[in-house]
């Protein structure tokens, strides 16, 4: 298999944007063609991912595999270098699940303005970008990946988005953009700092940060912070989320939750703690702090909302800040936890949302004080909900304790080289174990917002204006769209270690810079 | 069966999806497949017995006699594994996740804790299963609640024969889970729901000390395996300071689930689930998994809380002040069922005081009666529902239920009286054991609210028998003995509730309990065992059967312008306090203006009302305070500052925008103009720095 | 000859295209300006490789004159265009272009 190990992620990569293309040739008003193509290509890629995990050597996670390494632009030495590791895989596999998800979801109700070509062809392309990022192992071709995410995504929100969509999808594109210009200036200046100019992410993890003076990590380390925040989305940045959630097509946010966040927090173990150790340790109890204030802020707002999707929006704000305490210990424990929180919140939130556009288009509303006895009009999806609720508060047994739990286990006891709040490391246990705890509040909150939110739309019996109304229990697509997640929510809750031991190795090669 | 003993939480784990898929298929709707898989586990659940006690008796004989109680009568003092051998536990495991080197299991692990626990849940849940074919008859959703009970029984068997803290905090959630979806079975109604959420929300807040515990314990032992947990707190190296704050996490995790003071108040609002869920899940195992992880790892909270040295400490202090709390309130209900739940906290209160005045195996055995007949009562007062009051729980819609319910009239005296501590049914012995070695270890201030919670559970429960049993029938359906299925487990449970104290009866030489349950691979060697105190046993069931007297007497003497005269006269007990008040009839006046109205009155209100507005006033306060904070935060704070900025930038930068557009005019000339100025700014540049 | 005077020459030139571009109206006249300029750099162009004896200046004026050439033919279309739509060659209505 030499030949698929040297093509298998260029393939991975290019598949969707042939499928693309092929779309695009398609006339307009050949709608089913479009839309077997579209899941012909999805499918294809995900087999090509089936291929990777059958040809991946598990016993060598932390190595980087598939390893393609070509001349691209020689001029600024950037390479043409793609590879995974086991930190990459499960969120390679992920994305590559979920698109094909997506397409099959949205194959009978396309929100208005229809338009399937133009969705599917976007759906692909932002396939492309997604799958690249996760696999690049070039700045360059990392930026250039990162920012094709960006446009489908901006067209997805602003054409086919909801009432206010102009304004989200804009705030989307713009935030965003000012974050990964940010990264870019970051960027540059690793190429010129390094010992050997180079845009190489391995090569330059390999160095550690030699060569680079503490202060000078200290602010390419802020640059590259403020890029992936954004896109993680951190508190303070994390405003464009709810509204671009609130927007967005059901299948826009699906994707938004369960891909495009994951980027900012992959960058964060991929590029910014190998590449610059020191600036890590310095920002670590300040990652830590807005982790922990967004996940308690996060449950707060989300105590406050009326709209379903936009409460689950702001819960993502909650759990992506267990992930990015995890990411701040900065210890294996923590990047461990970060990744399998990435997984899982993919899936649980992926079926939040699902199950919010599902509601949505039975109900013709998302205002949680209109809804109510979904469990009497829908049972079958009412206890979806109660289901993805309960594992979305991260009950035991269900995927989303495993990215909470080893993260705040992770913060009792941090890197030795990480700095406190005070700025040095003598103040660092009390610092990672107050958040620890504050983190652990935060689970009751998320209880609580969670089974509020199940308690109104679930419970209770139908409200009068819906009563004689017909509501659709779960219907073919959809059991078809869900089912894979709901199994992966259950079979990863019960057996961890099939994540776990992918990424064990990678996150300890990775976290090996701060085991001091 | 000892090494397999996996299999035992299994059989309803698949049952419950059996349910789930196949069930509504079935003649019997899923209850088949939810009674056989529970039989199935019972079974297996009394072989692992089984063999645990041949295993424990052989290494006994083999040391050469049963040296275990044989000490001096008297009031000698014995440490507790000195005479007999150490059994050790049966672990096995498999790996469940991993991280850098260190690899963690799950697994099964059995010892006589183990054993104990997985036969009381698999009995009591067979039990509930059979009651509730005729309990839940056409209800709306007979195949989702034998799912619910089938996946309850196997979280809460995965709990027990956890080897390690993680696992045991998977099955502990779980439980949580089923309990809430249990309490909010009806969830149509607003009022079971809220319960149900109320529930779930009270345990976590204490979870996240649980959380917090677990943790810290994993930090300071290096390991979750409770064996290695277990083995560090007791060896010399120990980190006091760590275990203690463990301890003090690990309490608020037992203060949510066994509704100690002051997370018990979810308890009574449980009891919005179905009657057979509140003696299974809310009185007889899922209540008590917190005094389980307080006994499962009893040498960190004996070495964080410093029990061997005697004195105060939190969690003899939370259990003692939850036994008076529950009681008092048991007092003011009209709900039979808020009346035994209110009963529940305060014997879980015994248990949790019991582990803190270092009476392991009183917590223990009295966690094992309790389940009896604390089972029996709420199945009991099921029944009562069912067949005389159309679901009902209001006691003053009750009364004279003795003449058609017979069997239900008599087990229930014979929980009551158990519950009670009246010799020589189950209560008796178990709570005789804790008092007993509160006695002996220096905690004497806990064997007076030990005996003072004791009367008082005599006194309201003689309250509710009566309201419930005794005087006419004030309902308006027509009372009769229920169906087979309802009174076949009562009776079996009352049986229980006699004998399974004689389990560990001193006077009479019996110490199987101890011999065969005591044996966890690691307790503390300082612990002290106490020796059988008639004194101690005496002023306990006579002050449990004064009171009995009075208070049945004051209820009978209120009553008495009703036609209940008749009734004095078959009850000994109440005869002689009828006589004895009809005589002093001034007495009684203050009796009821004083001592009960002060009881019923002032204290037992104050305690409601504490219950009611202090206590969760301050959950409600910081339920509504927090969706207040979060609004706040969101209106303002998000809305205004955070996303203020975000939008002012956004202004600015096309206000900018729009006065620059004013210099793209269109006009050709004008762009032509701009690009020769500006090269000749370059230019002049350009030479400026040349030049200089 | 001095190139001071080849200078001068182009400096000239290349000042009466400027002019043009920027003051008349009619869009033939500016053309024909910018062509006034590009053929003052010419001159430029060959009087620097006549001095430097190098012909690479030569060459790029050859490239000059074939580019001016077809920017004269895309320039005239332009031209034409704009006189078709407004029925005047006068700059100042070309308006539409502002931001």
């Amino acid at each position: 298999m030499d030949w698929f190990d040297d093509w298998a992620l260029t393939l991975a990569v290019f598949t969707p944007l042939v499928g693309m293309a092929i779309i695009l040739l398609i006339p307009r008003a050949e709608e089913a063609a479009i839309k077997v193509v579209a899941l012909l290509t999805s499918l294809v890629t995900l087999a090509i991912g089936v291929g990777i995990l059958v040809d991946f050597d598990f016993g060598n996670t932390a190595k980087m595999q598939f390893q393609v390494d070509k001349e691209w632009i020689p001029v600024i030495n950037a390479r043409y270098h793609l590879g995974i590791d086991g930190i990459s895989l499960p969120l390679l596999i992920l994305t590559m699940v979920i698109v094909p998800l997506c397409i099959i979801y949205s194959l009978d109700h396309f929100p208005e303005p229809h338009n399937p070509k133009a969705f599917l062809a976007l759906i692909l392309l932002l396939e492309v970008g997604m799958i690249g990022t996760f696999v690049a192992l070039d700045l360059v071709l990392f930026f250039i990946f990162f920012e094709v995410v960006l446009l489908p995504m901006f067209f997805m929100i602003g054409v086919w988005g909801g009432p206010n969509r102009e304004y989200a999808s804009i705030k989307f594109f713009l935030f965003t953009l000012f974050g990964s210009a940010l990264m870019l200036v970051s960027f540059l200046a690793l190429y010129f700092l390094s010992k050997r100019s180079t845009f190489d992410i391995s090569t330059l993890a390999s160095f550690e940060g030699a060569g680079i003076t503490r202060g000078t990590q200290v602010l390419l380390f802020a640059g590259l912070f403020l890029g992936f925040a954004i896109k993680v989305p951190m508190f303070p940045f994390h405003t464009w989320l709810p509204d671009a959630h609130t927007e967005a097509p059901t299948v826009g946010s699906v994707l938004l939750a369960a891909v495009l966040l994951k980027l900012g927090t992959y960058g964060f173990i991929r590029i910014a703690l190998p590449i610059l150790p020191e600036g890590a340790q310095v920002w670590a109890p300040w990652i830590g702090l807005l982790s922990v204030v967004g996940i308690i802020y996060g449950a707060l707002c989300c105590l406050a909302q009326r709209d379903m999707k936009r409460l689950i929006a702001f819960s993502s704000v909650a759990h992506m800040g267990f992930v990015m305490l995890g990411i701040a210990t900065l210890t294996d424990f923590g990047v461990n936890a970060a990744v399998f929180g990435m997984v899982a919140h993919g899936l649980i939130t992926g079926m939040l949302f699902f199950l919010a556009g599902s509601i949505q288009h039975r109900y013709h509303t998302r205002e949680m004080s209109r809804l109510g006895g979904l469990l009497v009009s829908a049972p079958k999806m009412g206890w979806i909900l109660g289901f993805c609720a309960m594992a979305s508060l991260g009950l035991p047994g269900l995927a989303g304790f495993w990215g909470e739990f080893p993260a705040v286990l992770s913060a009792f006891e941090p890197s030795r080289l990480a700095n406190g709040i005070l700025g040095n490391t003598d103040s660092t246990l009390w610092t990672f174990r107050t958040f620890m705890v504050v983190a652990a509040i935060g689970t009751v909150l998320a209880a609580g917002y969670l089974l509020w939110m199940y308690q109104r739309v679930g419970m209770g019996t139908p409200k009068p204006e819906f009563e004689d109304a017909h509501i659709h229990d779960v219907h073919r697509p959809e059991w078809v769209a869900w089912t894979p997640l709901l199994l992966g929510i259950v079979v990863f809750g019960l057996f961890p270690n099939l994540i776990f031991s992918i990424t064990n190795d990678a996150a300890s090669s990775i976290t090996r810079a701060f085991s001091g | 069966m000892l090494d397999n003993v996996w299999i035992i939480p299994l059989i309803p784990a698949v049952s419950y999806l059996l349910i789930l898929f196949f069930g509504k298929r079935m003649p019997k709707k899923g209850a088949e497949i939810g009674i056989a898989a529970l039989g199935a586990a019972f079974v297996l659940a009394c072989i692992t017995a089984m063999q645990w006690i041949d295993k424990v008796e052989a290494a006994v004989s083999k040391e050469g006699g049963a040296a275990t109680g044989l000490a001096a009568l008297g009031r000698s003092v014995v440490a507790a594994a000195t005479g007999a051998p150490e059994v050790e536990p049966v672990v096995r495991g498999v790996t469940w996740w991993e991280n850098g080197p260190a690899k963690f299991e799950i697994g099964a692990r059995v010892d006589g804790l183990v054993v104990m626990m997985l036969v009381v849940v698999t009995l009591i849940s067979l039990l509930v299963h059979v009651y509730s074919t005729a309990y839940m008859h056409e209800d709306r959703r007979f195949t989702h609640y034998y799912a619910a009970l089938s996946l309850f029984s196997a979280s809460m068997l995965f709990m027990v024969i956890s080897a390690n803290l993680l696992q045991l905090m998977v099955g502990w959630e779980l439980v949580g889970l089923c309990s809430f979806m249990l309490i909010g079975h009806w969830w149509e109604e607003k009022p079971n729901s809220n319960a149900a959420l109320k529930a779930f929300l009270t345990t976590r807040t204490g979870d996240v000390g649980l959380m917090t515990g677990i943790i810290i314990v994993f930090f300071a032992a290096g390991s979750f395996d409770i064996s290695v947990v277990n083995e560090y707190a007791l060896s010399p190296e120990v980190n006091h300071g760590l275990m203690m704050w463990a301890s003090v996490a690990l309490m608020f995790g037992i203060m949510g689930k066994s509704g100690q003071f002051f997370l018990h108040t979810w308890l009574p609002d449980a009891m919005a689930g179905p009657t057979p869920v509140s003696a299974l899940i809310h009185a007889a195992t899922m209540v008590v998994a917190g005094v389980f992880l307080g006994a499962r790892v009893y040498p960190v909270f004996w070495e964080g809380f410093s029990i061997g040295g005697g004195g105060l400490n939190m969690m003899a202090v939370v259990g003692g002040v939850t036994i008076i709390v529950g009681a008092a309130l048991a007092f003011v209900q009209n709900d039979i069922k808020k009346v035994l739940a209110y009963s529940t906290v305060s014997q879980l209160g015994y248990m949790v005081m019991a582990l803190g005045v270092g009476a392991w195996l009183g917590a223990v055995f009295h966690l094992f009666t309790h389940a009896f007949f604390k089972a029996c009562l709420f199945l009991g007062a099921g029944s009562i529902s069912h067949s005389a009051t159309h679901h009902s729980f209001d006691m003053r819609e009750m009364g004279g239920l003795r003449k058609p319910m017979p069997v239900t009239f008599w087990t229930f005296i014979v929980g009551t009286v158990a519950l009670a501590g009246i010799f020589p049914f189950a209560g008796f012995w178990s709570k005789d054991e804790i008092l007993a070695t509160a006695d002996q270890g220096d905690f004497r201030i806990f064997l007076v609210v030990g005996l003072i919670g004791a009367a008082m559970t005599a006194a309201y429960m003689t309250r509710c028998v009566y309201l419930t049993f005794f005087g006419q029938y004030r309902g308006h359906h027509h009372p009769h003995e229920s169906t087979p299925a309802i009174t076949v487990p009562l009776v079996i449970l009352a049986v229980l509730s006699v004998v399974a104290g004689l389990l560990q009866s001193a006077p009479f030489e019996i110490k199987k309990f101890q011999e065969w349950f005591e044996q966890v691979g690691g307790l503390p060697k300082e612990m002290i065992i106490p020796e059988f105190d008639y004194g101690l046993a005496a002023i306990s069931v006579s002050l449990a059967t004064i009171v009995v007297g009075i208070a049945a007497f004051f209820v009978f003497r209120r009553e008495e312008h009703g036609a209940l005269k008749g009734l004095t006269q078959r009850n000994r007990v109440a005869h002689a306090g009828y006589r004895f008040l009809e005589r002093k009839y001034y007495l009684d006046d203050l009796y009821e203006g004083v001592i009960v109205a002060g009881v019923k009155g002032p204290i037992a209100r104050g305690s409601n009302w504490v219950n009611q507005y202090v206590i969760d006033g301050v959950v409600n306060a910081v339920g509504r305070g927090s969706a207040r904070a979060g609004r706040w935060a969101y209106d303002v704070f998000d809305q205004e500052v955070v996303d203020g900025a975000v939008n002012d930038i956004g202004r600015e930068t096309a206000l900018a925008g729009g006065g620059m557009s004013k210099l793209q005019s269109g006009r050709l000339q004008r762009y032509a103009l701009f690009l020769l100025a500006s090269v000749g700014l370059i230019a002049l540049a350009v030479y400026i720095v040349n030049v200089a | 000859m001095p190139i001071n005077y080849f200078l001068i020459l182009s400096a000239f030139l290349f000042c009466a295209g400027a002019y043009g571009v920027l003051a008349r109206r009619n869009s033939v006249l500016v053309l024909m300006s910018v062509e006034l300029m590009l053929n003052a750099v010419n001159i430029n162009l060959i009087a620097f490789s006549a001095q430097a004896q190098d012909v690479a200046g030569q060459v790029f004026a050859l490239f000059v004159i074939t580019i001016a050439a077809a920017e004269v033919g895309i320039g005239l279309a332009i031209v034409l265009l704009i006189y078709r739509n407004l029925r005047s060659p006068d700059l100042d209505r070309v308006e539409q272009l502002k931001g």
